[in-house]
């Protein structure tokens, strides 16, 4: 009895815990996510700087990331306005 | 009359105007269907487009637009009685105001959730467009500039919330780091920061802090305002998530915790309306209440800036086209209550009339104070509080509301000069800093240009916020008319809405060009001009869409004749 009481408690507060979090995200969802995403085009023309000729530091480290954010490389190129991958030796599309 | 008596009636007739009203505008006029596939589903994305719980939603829409403007407009308007603003509280929710937001949100759901500016644009011209973008400024710049001077006033004539308004911010800071990286559940953190802010809420009385009345050449009141506009000019930089998003959902709480508590203390107590009901003796300089009240009194009755919730964001996360109703008319409903309770205490809140008329000694003033004041007399008789908490309870609602608007404020009004700045080629004031620069200082140029270096002058814009707040509420209803007309249905549930705004609007722009000639106060006077241009433009493009609308209809009956 004592067990069922709790987890009736444990499953009510995990209820009114999602209830919040929605009712905190969904005004700012969007806004949230739009920052979210130039933070990660920046990071992502960091990686992939030295391909287009400007020099990178550390490029020794991001080289390793390459292959990585391959997946998000398409929709950055095209979210940056280019139609078709921008680098000659990096075809994407 | 007794308050209690006052109260029920006035949420039994928006209970009732919810009930059956808005039920017949959702299934007749907007003829609203649960199987239309909104655009939350449509564009699901997880970002902009989400399917939202009603409830949910309907908090989000109620919490962004009930604010301290449905505290303040009413709080002024029972100079001229609380009748009158009683009546048009009421009225304007159950007519106005929610088949406005309704509307909005129903129109913007029905063009795949563009924004309402947009949305003129398609369905209007673009000239009615660029209307739009003016309105929206103009409504900005006087917002941050009126509740900057609200604010500074209210921390001066209630030191004892200083603290507190200051610590709400550290409070909100913690808040969002703790979600934004997950540390501990929403719930936990919500629990935690109530407990915190009403902490320093206790702490407040016990540590009033004032300015020295003179800072420098400014007075304590010129002071804050510069404090303020520095304050919303850096939070206006951080990213959403670390100081408004923590910030706008404790607002929410406190909104929710604030109501409950006024409204159990006038149940518990029972005051009488001591203001009377038709003020005959308004003080000197007082203007004429038709047409002054419906621009006085624009949040609460109706407001453009609900349909710009209802389209930016609102309509987005629509999970069914029948939510609108619910969303909409109640969010709308919601901010009709809070309007009332701004109202009930404004005026039964005080011992004898002597008293208020003491508060009302001018218009203008009284206001958010006497909201204050009433409503601590109220919360002390009804629930036992003290007064001094309760008054700096009170306050710190009224400024945590503002502030956060001030916050959201400026950072639109920045957008607004970027976009310009991208539009005419012009480098610097796309940057953020520059802009955000240029949109304080508007904002201090009108809070100080209005009223002098005291800067107690700003709350002499409140009208004019009003009235062009209610010339967006007039767009967005041609919108929605324009929509319904195109549609073949009923236009009279928006258009009379529509013309009665424009009427009042034009009528209120008029006299008080007239006050402000004759004041020889030239600031307002050319700032009146400006509003009073952009209704008369706004008139025309309404008058001629009906035309056009009207000669397509009857064209249109005479091919298929």
């Amino acid at each position: 009895m004592k067990i069922h009481k709790l987890s009736a408690i444990k499953d009510w507060w995990h209820k009114a815990n999602h209830f919040a979090e929605e009712a905190y995200n969904a005004p700012y969802r969007a806004a949230v996510a739009r920052a979210k995403r130039e933070q990660d085009d920046l990071f992502m023309l960091l990686v992939f700087s030295e391909m287009m000729g400007v020099p990178n530091p550390a490029s020794y480290y991001t080289l390793e990331l390459q292959p990585l954010l391959l997946e998000r490389f398409h929709d950055w190129h095209v979210r940056m306005g280019m139609e078709k991958s921008p680098l000659d030796h990096f075809k994407c599309c | 009359m007794n308050a209690i008596f006052v109260l029920i009636v006035g949420l039994g007739a928006m209970a009732l105007g919810y009930i059956f009203y808005s039920k017949f505008i959702a299934e007749k006029i907007f003829r609203l269907d649960a199987k239309f596939r909104t655009p939350a589903h449509e564009f699901e994305d997880g970002v902009d487009f989400v399917p939202t719980n009603k409830f949910v939603l309907w908090g989000h829409h109620f919490t962004s637009v009930a604010g301290a403007a449905p505290i303040i407009g009413p709080a002024i308007a029972v100079i001229w009685g609380w009748v009158p603003a009683f009546i048009w509280v009421v009225l304007g929710t159950i007519f106005f105001a929610g088949v406005h937001d309704a509307g909005a949100i129903w129109a913007s759901n029905r063009n795949k959730a563009k924004s309402m500016g947009a949305l003129t644009g398609d369905v209007v011209g673009k000239r009615a467009r660029s209307l739009f973008m003016i309105v929206i400024f103009l409504v900005l710049l006087m917002v941050n500039a009126v509740f900057a001077t609200v604010i500074a006033g209210l921390l001066v004539d209630f030191p004892s919330a200083v603290i507190p308004v200051w610590g709400a911010i550290f409070v909100a800071l913690i808040i969002g780091q703790l979600i934004y990286r997950k540390y501990i559940g929403l719930l936990t953190v919500s629990i935690v920061g109530v407990i915190a802010l009403y902490a320093l809420i206790g702490i407040g009385p016990m540590m009033p802090i004032s300015l020295p009345e003179a800072v420098g050449p400014l007075s304590d009141r010129a002071t804050w305002i510069i404090v303020l506009f520095g304050y919303a000019a850096i939070a206006s930089l951080l990213p959403v998530w670390m100081l408004l998003q923590p910030r706008d959902y404790i607002n929410g709480l406190q909104l929710f915790i604030g109501l409950i508590l006024i409204y159990a203390a006038v149940l518990l107590m029972g005051p009488e309306m001591i203001a009377p009901a038709f003020n005959t003796d308004v003080p000197e300089g007082t203007p004429s209440m038709i047409p002054l009240l419906f621009v006085t009194i624009a949040c609460g009755a109706i407001s453009g800036f609900h349909g710009l919730v209802a389209g930016g964001t609102t309509s987005k996360q629509l999970d069914k086209e029948t939510d609108a109703r619910f969303v909409g008319y109640f969010g709308a409903v919601g901010e009709g209550s809070l309007a009332l309770a701004a109202i009930i205490a404004a005026t039964a809140g005080f011992a004898t009339i002597a008293d208020w008329n003491a508060v009302y000694s001018s218009f203008g003033q009284g206001g958010v104070n006497a909201f204050v004041e009433g409503g601590a007399y109220i919360i002390n008789n009804g629930i036992g509080l003290e007064i001094g908490l309760a008054e700096t309870l009170l306050t710190v609602m009224a400024v945590l509301f503002a502030g956060t608007t001030m916050d959201t404020g400026l950072r639109l009004q920045r957008y607004i000069f970027q976009e310009w700045g991208s539009i005419y080629d012009i480098k610097w004031m796309q940057k953020v800093i520059p802009a955000t620069l240029l949109a304080v200082g508007t904002c201090l140029l009108l809070a100080f240009g209005a009223g002098g270096a005291d800067g107690s002058g700003g709350l002499l814009i409140w009208p004019l916020f009003g009235t062009t707040n209610q010339l967006l509420a007039g767009l967005t209803l041609m919108v929605i008319t324009v929509i319904l007309v195109r549609m073949g249905r009923p236009m009279y549930y928006t258009l009379v809405p529509l013309l009665f705004l424009l009427v009042m609007t034009v009528a209120a722009l008029v006299l008080q060009l007239k006050t402000f000639y004759v004041a020889g106060d030239w600031f307002l006077f050319l700032l009146d001009i400006v509003v009073l241009i952009a209704a008369i433009f706004i008139a025309f493009e309404c008058a001629a869409t009906l035309k056009r609308l009207h000669k397509d209809k009857q064209q249109g009956s005479h091919e298929n004749s």
